[in-house]
């Protein structure tokens, strides 16, 4: 199990640089993970990662149909909120495990 | 580092001649899979394929009970017997369950399926020649179609290093 360093805490990650433990995230430390990704969070992004690891903390399983119902964010912000993979980008911001939906 | 991460797929362009439920479905998973991951994404329907885009065609697509030997028998597990597949409206209510099957698994119906991919930045092309054939007009499609396209204009689209195509 790797490790890594985020405003001087250190947290486990696996070796794509998702938490092992979602419990050691916090909201700064996700700020930094957001730079790496060259994202600059907002208020707006940070009601993602909480809507997105209100999901993970009650078991269920993400889905990008799943956030466009959300009533947080539709698809299309998402999209822009976490250019590139936004699935991928905003749970490992997020420091829950990377879904293994396909969908 | 290894070759996969030294050549990555950077654009995949795919190909729908098919409408049966599977085969619509194959690209769509494909192809909004393909966004989801930052590639970028054209879907070309054509042929029976037209089936997903046409507004009126597109809300119920079936699957073939006659002619598929894959076809299982809901719960049983066992193969279901071609003569089953003569009984009037067989074919739509398994059609229904494949679709509610697949509801269940958060995999949404074609037009908001469609609607995912578009937002994420695909594309969805209609065939010309198709919709020759098929006397179908641009005003029948789908909202979430890009354009029309002629094969050279499907080639053109393809172009670039790092680019596939896929035939489903």
């Amino acid at each position: 199990m790797a490790t890594k360093n985020y405003v001087g805490v250190t947290v486990d990650v696996n070796e794509e640089g998702y938490f092992a433990d979602p419990s050691q995230w916090t909201k700064e430390i996700a700020v930094e993970i957001a730079k790496e990704e060259g994202v600059e969070l907002t208020d707006q992004h940070f009601k993602v990662l909480d809507y997105l690891r209100g999901k993970y903390e009650a078991g269920d399983s993400l889905s990008i149909r799943g956030i466009n119902k959300s009533g947080v964010v539709d698809v299309k912000i998402f999209y822009q909120l976490f250019p590139g993979a936004p699935l991928k980008k905003s749970t490992k911001i997020a420091g829950i495990p990377k879904p293994a939906s396909c969908v | 580092m290894s070759n996969e991460n030294n050549f990555p797929v950077k654009k995949v362009n795919i190909i729908c001649a098919k409408g049966n439920i599977e085969d619509i479905y194959a690209a769509l998973v494909m192809g909004n899979g393909a966004v989801m991951e930052g590639i970028e994404t054209n879907l070309f329907f054509t042929f029976f394929g037209l089936e997903a885009i046409v507004k009126k065609w597109m809300k119920r697509p079936h699957t073939a009970v006659i002619g598929n030997p894959s076809m299982r028998m809901p719960g049983l597990g066992t193969r279901m017997p071609t003569w089953l597949g003569v009984i009037p409206g067989l074919e739509a209510i398994v059609s229904w369950m494949m679709r509610k099957q697949m509801d269940d698994l958060d995999v949404p119906p074609i037009d908001e399926f469609m609607e995912l991919i578009t937002a994420g930045g695909g594309k969805i092309y209609a065939c010309k020649l198709a919709m020759d054939m098929f006397k179908i007009k641009e005003e029948d499609l789908s909202e979430h179609v890009s354009g029309v396209l002629t094969v050279g204009d499907f080639y053109g689209l393809a172009g670039g290093e790092g680019s596939q195509i896929i035939f489903t």
